[in-house]
């Protein structure tokens, strides 16, 4: 009996499966039983680069600027890659890459994370405290005017309180950091 | 090893914890990209810096204790056989992507395995945690306090505007990914999935089988995760999946609710017939498998089938996947020679449990 998918080879696996009197049956050489997930369905992983070097047309950015060679005018200082590597990869060499194609990051970034482009998230401790407090500004703010939008004023006289105190903090240590 | 020693070791022990909504959510996890400053990735296809990287973490971490979670051990990949890396990948704990990198790819371990660390994978170091039944904002918390800890010994690479830089552009900001496992059997049943999905979509979060091709999904297993790791903070981005998964949670219960009412003696029948095909069958396919399994969950769920553990469905799920088949078997096994293993694998654990 040959395979069913690829009528070359002979079929080597058969299935016969009754469900609920339906009869269901398969016949198929290894390597099509392979492919068609019949023996093995693990191995599979989305691959997200291919999705992202399909979808967005950056070479847009390059046709305003036709004098520019995407594949050899863009290189990354630190590790070496080429824009046109990145375009093909979907994956940077090294954390220098951001700042050495930031210019045709943004596009880039705002169609994968929903028009977003900067991070609002979790600091590394060792950044300093001074990038945690303006956060943390950023956000008594937008809490103040929850505050204030509730009527809530005892609250939001607080909130206000813990903002004076967190700029009065990185106002000095500003000028520590000048002396 | 005998056969109830190594589904001990199939099944993760922090698996048996139970959690919130569990009779849906089967687990949540936390995964946190990071990437070491001023070392080129594990994409850039340099090895040597790669290479002194695993040898940092080797140093620092094999053997550690943080917390809870004790005596990380690491595993080198080049130290690995084809059937051992194949298991890790079927447990979850590594991916296929890292199991290929033979030079500078390792893992570090937790001893419950609810936490792994992989090394040199796409990024320099990716970590996951693994909660049972719906714990996000839990989750969320310990891979913080872990993700502390090893920026104590490493500095990580880390811009003001973009957040926590990965190789992948689509990781970068926060580097979370995190996701759900979920059983929708009645969702499915009823052909809700297929409008469902789009939606889910439209809010930035994907939905996919975890088993299977395409959109079918083995088992009725599918996996809720977000997309967009930049602009949103990690609560944020919890809060948001949390909210669609509760939503998810409530149509499974209602449309169960509804079949039971509406056919419940033909339910029943299905469901009891996959038992049957599970307790008898002596060849069987891992795609017929996942189908019963998942009737046979569902009945326990809905009270009809008595005395199995929940847990029968994500551990046979694991348990007979080739790698596993061949790691009890202790011996390479062909396609057919499998399906016959898996049937005898399963009958013998459904009469252990009706043994007990």
């Amino acid at each position: 009996m040959e395979c069913q998918r690829c009528h070359e080879n002979t079929a080597s696996v058969h299935y016969t499966q009754v469900i609920n009197g339906k009869k269901d049956e398969v016949h198929l050489c290894e390597k099509c039983a392979e492919k068609e997930g019949y023996m093995d369905f693990s191995n599979q992983h989305l691959s997200m680069h291919q999705f992202l070097t399909s979808m967005v047309p950056l070479d847009s950015a390059f046709k305003k600027n036709q004098s520019i060679q995407p594949e050899t005018a863009t290189q990354c200082d630190y590790c070496g890659m080429t824009y046109g590597e990145f375009r093909r990869k979907g994956k940077f060499g090294c954390s220098h890459c951001y700042e050495s194609f930031s210019s045709y990051l943004t596009p880039l970034l705002k169609r994968v994370h929903s028009g977003n482009t900067e991070h609002v998230g979790k600091i590394p401790k060792r950044i300093g405290g001074n990038l945690h407090k303006q956060r943390e500004v950023e956000n008594l703010r937008t809490k103040l005017q929850e505050a204030i939008q509730a009527e809530a004023f005892e609250e939001a006289a607080t909130i206000r309180d813990q903002i004076h105190q967190l700029k009065q903090e990185l106002e000095e240590e500003r000028k520590g950091g000048e002396a | 090893m005998s056969l109830q020693d190594f589904i001990d070791d199939a099944i993760s022990p922090w698996l048996n914890d139970g959690g919130e909504d569990n009779d849906i959510v089967l687990s949540s996890r936390i995964r946190l990209a990071r990437n070491l400053d001023k070392v080129p990735f594990p994409t850039s296809g340099k090895e040597e810096p790669l290479e002194k990287v695993l040898e940092y973490m080797e140093e620092e971490f094999n053997g550690q204790t943080f917390n809870g979670f004790k005596d990380f051990q690491l595993a080198k990949m080049s130290d690995l056989d084809p059937v051992e890396k194949r298991v890790l990948i079927e447990k979850h704990l590594i991916s296929p992507n890292l199991a290929e990198n033979e030079r500078s790819g390792a893992v570090l371990i937790s001893k419950n395995e609810q936490v792994s660390i992989m090394v040199n994978e796409e990024d320099h170091l990716r970590l996951q945690i693994y909660y049972p039944g719906l714990q996000l904002k839990q989750a969320v918390d310990t891979a913080f306090e872990i993700d502390d800890w090893i920026e104590g010994k490493i500095g990580y690479a880390f811009d003001e505007e973009k957040g926590y830089l990965t190789s992948c552009p689509t990781n970068v900001g926060t580097g979370l990914r995190a996701s759900v496992m979920m059983h929708l059997p009645a969702l499915t049943m009823t052909n809700q999935m297929n409008q469902i999905v789009p939606e889910i979509n439209k809010l930035g979060l994907v939905v996919r089988g975890i088993y299977g091709e395409g959109s079918e999904a083995l088992g009725n297993l599918y996996q809720v995760s977000n997309q967009v790791t930049l602009g949103k903070s990690e609560e944020e981005i919890i809060q948001d999946l949390t909210s669609v998964v509760k939503e998810l949670i409530d149509s499974e219960r209602r449309s169960r609710e509804w079949i039971v009412q509406q056919s419940g003696i033909q339910l029943e029948d299905k469901l009891f017939r996959s038992y049957g095909i599970l307790s008898n069958s002596r060849i069987i396919q891992s795609k017929e498998a996942s189908k019963c399994l998942s009737d046979i969950r569902l009945a326990i769920d809905l009270g009809w089938i008595k005395g199995i553990s929940k847990t029968i469905l994500n551990e046979l799920m694991v348990l007979t996947q080739p790698g596993f088949l061949q790691h009890y078997a202790k011996k390479g096994l062909s396609p057919r020679e499998r399906d016959v293993f898996r049937a005898k694998l399963i009958r013998e654990r459904l009469t252990m449990e009706e043994e007990k």
